[in-house]
């Protein structure tokens, strides 16, 4: 049982960070949405409001960990160009069910040679790559704002609530970026 | 504009008078809200318009210094840099200030929805060249 490197990097990527990430928002947003008057006591608050500090900052890291990884280090393994030969830009993947050594995961979907997969990459990955990068912009802004404001938040229900879409707004983006990761990973695996 | 009716709301919550909060300015609030919304409306800008010019493009992929990232590098350090420089003027200009902080919420939630948008693959297709 063993992980080659770029599997390896794939599983930080998609599934040790994005757990991470996940726990962080859940907890998070729970945290935020009970942030209201006659809910918790002021010593509940103190304890409840390090728990937010800390997992609105997590969420913030994360997200920025998952986007630099994805961009710098697994990304250029999935858009390699390897197949082309002569004028078939698609040569290498010819007869393959799954990318190889000679075909990348963007050559293998964009060659159709398994199906119709072009659209996975013309879609799911052009707006995972682009996307994505827009959850680490709105978690750190949505922390930085939890930390500023802090307890406050509990007198201020529309900002409470201003914070709430920028944190659900960051996951959102997340969401795109790892459910298409997740399809891409199934359908073109990086080898 | 300051929003006088926190403060009231702060005294009306007994777990709040016990914490003895001080009054926090908007300003700096406000610059994040802000700056998250230019942050992705730069990504979502230069990932249109390198559909649109190759000049663009290339200019973008060198940001990948070797790395074989292509024009994502350009897009996403000019993003972040984006986000990072405005958050960071604008944080001094609203320094200690109060500034109208719903308004500034509305801006940035405009600019980050058409930022996003622009980041959608029919969207930025359809200016291809």
């Amino acid at each position: 049982m063993e992980l080659t490197s770029r599997e390896g990097w794939t599983v930080v990527h998609g599934l040790v960070l994005g757990t991470v990430f996940l726990l962080t928002f859940g907890g998070g947003l729970a945290g935020l949405w009970s942030l209201r008057p006659g809910f918790i006591t002021a010593r509940g608050i103190k304890e409840r409001m390090t728990r937010l500090y800390i997992g609105t900052s997590t969420m913030a890291v994360v997200a920025w960990l998952t986007v630099i990884s994805g961009t710098w280090i697994v990304y250029p393994w999935y858009r390699a160009g390897l197949a082309g030969a002569g004028d078939d830009p698609y040569a290498g993947c010819t007869g393959l069910a799954l990318p190889s050594d000679t075909c990348s995961p963007r050559d293998f979907l964009k060659s159709n040679v398994s199906g119709t997969t072009e659209t996975w990459h013309n879609f799911g990955m052009e707006w995972k790559e682009h996307i994505g990068w827009a959850a680490p912009i709105l978690a750190t802004a949505a922390a930085f704002l939890v930390i500023y404001y802090g307890p406050r938040l509990i007198a201020r229900p529309w900002l409470r609530a201003a914070v709430i879409v920028m944190f659900v707004g960051a996951f959102a983006a997340a969401v795109v970026g790892g459910v298409f990761g997740a399809f891409l990973n199934k359908v073109a695996p990086i080898v | 504009m300051r929003d006088e009716s926190r403060q009231e709301n702060r005294e009306a919550i007994p777990e709040l008078r016990e914490l003895h909060l001080t009054e926090k300015p908007d300003g700096p609030g406000a610059a994040a809200m802000l700056a998250a919304g230019i942050g992705i409306l730069v990504l979502g800008l230069l990932t249109t318009l390198s559909e649109v010019s190759t000049g663009l493009h290339d200019f973008l992929a060198k940001f990948e210094f070797g790395q074989g990232v292509g024009p994502l590098a350009g897009k996403t350090i000019l993003a972040v840099a984006g986000w990072a420089v405005s958050w960071v003027i604008l944080a001094i200009l609203w320094r200690g200030k109060d500034v109208d902080i719903r308004r500034m919420f509305w801006i940035g939630l405009v600019l980050g929805v058409l930022g996003a948008v622009l980041t959608f693959p029919p969207v930025f297709t359809a200016f291809a060249g």
